[in-house]
């Protein structure tokens, strides 16, 4: 970034002695919009396809394949759809609360793809609390949610609201206790010390770097999708109960906000777990290429990544919406106690191995090779005695 | 010079959203303009290079604090009526405590000498901060710690009590 900024003014595109912070702040201005308009709008979108397309397949569905080839242009369609829509304010909402609700959560929903370490390079600003930048600001949502329930003036909506608020407020804390074991581990906020703290193979991913840091990457993983709002963890919006929600109300673009900063924000959770457990960008360093290095690390960060998206997608066509109190429980008597045993766990080990295990890490690895075996084993065995025919063909 | 700016800018989106809290009708916008007030404080943070102090600042007055406000505030039935919740009472003795305290915190200003702070390059502080708080300050750390601890049980004793009733 920095020597960007330098060789922008060097080259004299802005004249001659420029003020170097105003060249600063274009460059910095230019870029978010890229990332944002390249990468988050485009990704949000289309995961709502691919979403509808795996739910369509998981329950024996044939899913949304007419716009374009397979259906692949369905989020173009949609879009144009929704922002084509009258935008209404209900006469007894609160006029000014209810337009401003939707802007907070898409200002929550953009401000962490400042600090997403997309490879090596790519990535706009390095912070040094990066991980504790993209905690905070997500955090940014429930103060848009609670803002849409209550404008809206309808019990539903209010209900939808204070769900999610609660909601995000108390899985917030095991979410923020499970990293703090890989922040003890590296002893740096940024992510991409965090990264740098890790390999390429999987032996030396935080995820398999002792028992507690696998056990906090689970939980939050969990915690995420539950601040996400995302099936099992949707009473925000249960359909069968609210509607839709705090978003009752809501039409046109301004619905489009909220729903493409939830679908937005399933990149956000699998790029905080790849980040924090799973190596990130990290790959083998086969070429002194720069760039195609680069390409190299974007493509293995996204693939992790995307494989998470996949993950949620999978759970949520899978697993049945769980009740309220059995929300709080997980949280509050389950997830927050092992928090806390893993960070003094992973302390303890930090204490003993300051370098780190890596008998255990290769030890963890293969634990989770066979757990994923058994799991193949089981799935083959349970198809072959339903005898149920089975399409492996994606495309149909 | 877009130091200064973003600066004024800050102050401004501070002051204008603490006035808001302060002067609107409707409780309910006062409690969301916190937030534009809570952020200005962040962005104020970020000016002086206390990376860790602002977004601490975001976790726990933005991401909490606030939060928990607005709870508060928003399932309390007919806090938008102004007769309910923002009823002016006691303008009297109002204006002389306000007048005496401005009139204190003026005498302070002008009494301060003001230092211009010499120039530096922003560097990470949180290790500064961590090293601080469980070396020279233990104490008072551990003791701040405390009155949370005494905080949390008190909730729990009193949400307890109502429930056997």
């Amino acid at each position: 970034m920095q020597t960007l900024i330098q060789n922008l003014i060097a080259s004299g595109a802005f004249g001659k002695n420029p003020p170097r912070d105003l060249v600063a702040a274009i460059v910095v201005f230019v870029m978010s919009l890229v990332v944002f308009l390249a990468i988050a709008l485009p990704f949000a979108g289309i995961v709502t396809w691919v979403e509808r397309r795996v739910w369509a397949r998981i329950q024996s569905r044939v899913g949304p394949n007419r716009v374009g080839p397979q259906g692949f242009l369905q989020w173009l369609a949609d879009g144009v759809k929704i922002v084509c829509k009258e935008d209404i304010v209900p006469d007894e909402a609160d006029a000014r609360l209810f337009k401003l609700a939707p802007f907070l959560v898409m200002l929550a929903f953009t401000l962490p793809w400042a600090v997403m370490p997309f490879s090596s390079s790519l990535i706009l600003a390095d912070l040094n609390v990066g991980i504790l930048y993209m905690t905070a600001v997500t955090a940014l949502t429930v103060v848009g949610v609670l803002m849409a329930g209550w404008a809206s003036n309808n019990k539903w909506s209010l209900i939808g609201g204070v769900r999610s608020a609660a909601q995000i407020v108390s899985y917030e804390i095991p979410a923020g206790l499970s990293i703090f074991p890989v922040v003890l581990m590296t002893g740096t906020l940024s992510m991409q010390g965090i990264i740098r703290g890790q390999g390429w193979a999987p032996q030396h991913w935080f995820l398999f770097a002792n028992p507690f840091t696998f056990v906090a990457a689970n939980i939050l993983y969990m915690s995420s999708l539950a601040e996400a709002n995302r099936t099992p963890f949707d009473l925000p919006e249960a359909e069968s109960e609210l509607v839709a929600g705090f978003a009752t109300e809501y039409s046109g673009w301004r619905y489009a906000c909220f729903s493409m900063a939830e679908w937005g924000n399933l990149f956000i959770i699998g790029a905080i777990i790849t980040t924090l457990f799973l190596g990130g960008w990290q790959f083998p360093h086969v070429t002194n290429n720069v760039v195609a290095m680069n390409v190299l690390e974007l493509i293995t960060f996204s693939v992790k990544v995307l494989f998470l998206v996949f993950l949620s997608m999978w759970i949520r066509a899978t697993l049945p919406r769980v009740r309220i109190d059995q929300l709080m429980t997980a949280c509050w008597k389950y997830f927050v106690p092992i928090s806390f045993v893993n960070m003094i766990g992973t302390a303890v080990w930090v204490a003993i191995w300051p370098d780190g295990n890596v008998a255990m890490g290769y030890i963890m690895f293969a634990g989770a090779i066979a757990l994923g075996a058994i799991f193949i084993q089981r799935v083959i065995y349970y198809l072959r005695r339903s005898q149920m025919e089975v399409y492996l063909n994606p495309t149909i | 010079m877009l130091a200064q700016v973003i600066f004024y800018a800050l102050a401004a989106l501070t002051v204008g959203s603490a006035a808001l809290v302060a002067f609107s009708r409707n409780i309910v916008y006062s409690t969301f303009a916190l937030l534009g007030a809570l952020m200005g404080v962040v962005g104020i943070y970020i000016l002086l290079a206390a990376d860790f102090v602002a977004m601490v600042q975001l976790l726990v007055y933005v991401g909490g604090i606030l939060v928990l406000t607005i709870f508060a505030v928003m399932l309390t039935a007919g806090i938008a009526d102004v007769k309910v919740s923002n009823r002016t009472v006691g303008t009297g003795p109002a204006i002389v405590v306000a007048g005496v305290a401005a009139i204190v915190m003026l005498y302070a200003v002008m009494r301060t000498q003001w230092h211009q702070a010499a120039a530096f390059t922003p560097a990470p502080t949180t290790y500064a901060i961590g090293n601080a708080f469980l070396g020279d300050y233990v104490l008072p750390f551990e003791v701040a710690s405390l009155v949370l601890l005494a905080a949390l049980i008190g909730a729990i004793v009193i949400s307890s009590h109502e429930v056997r009733e």
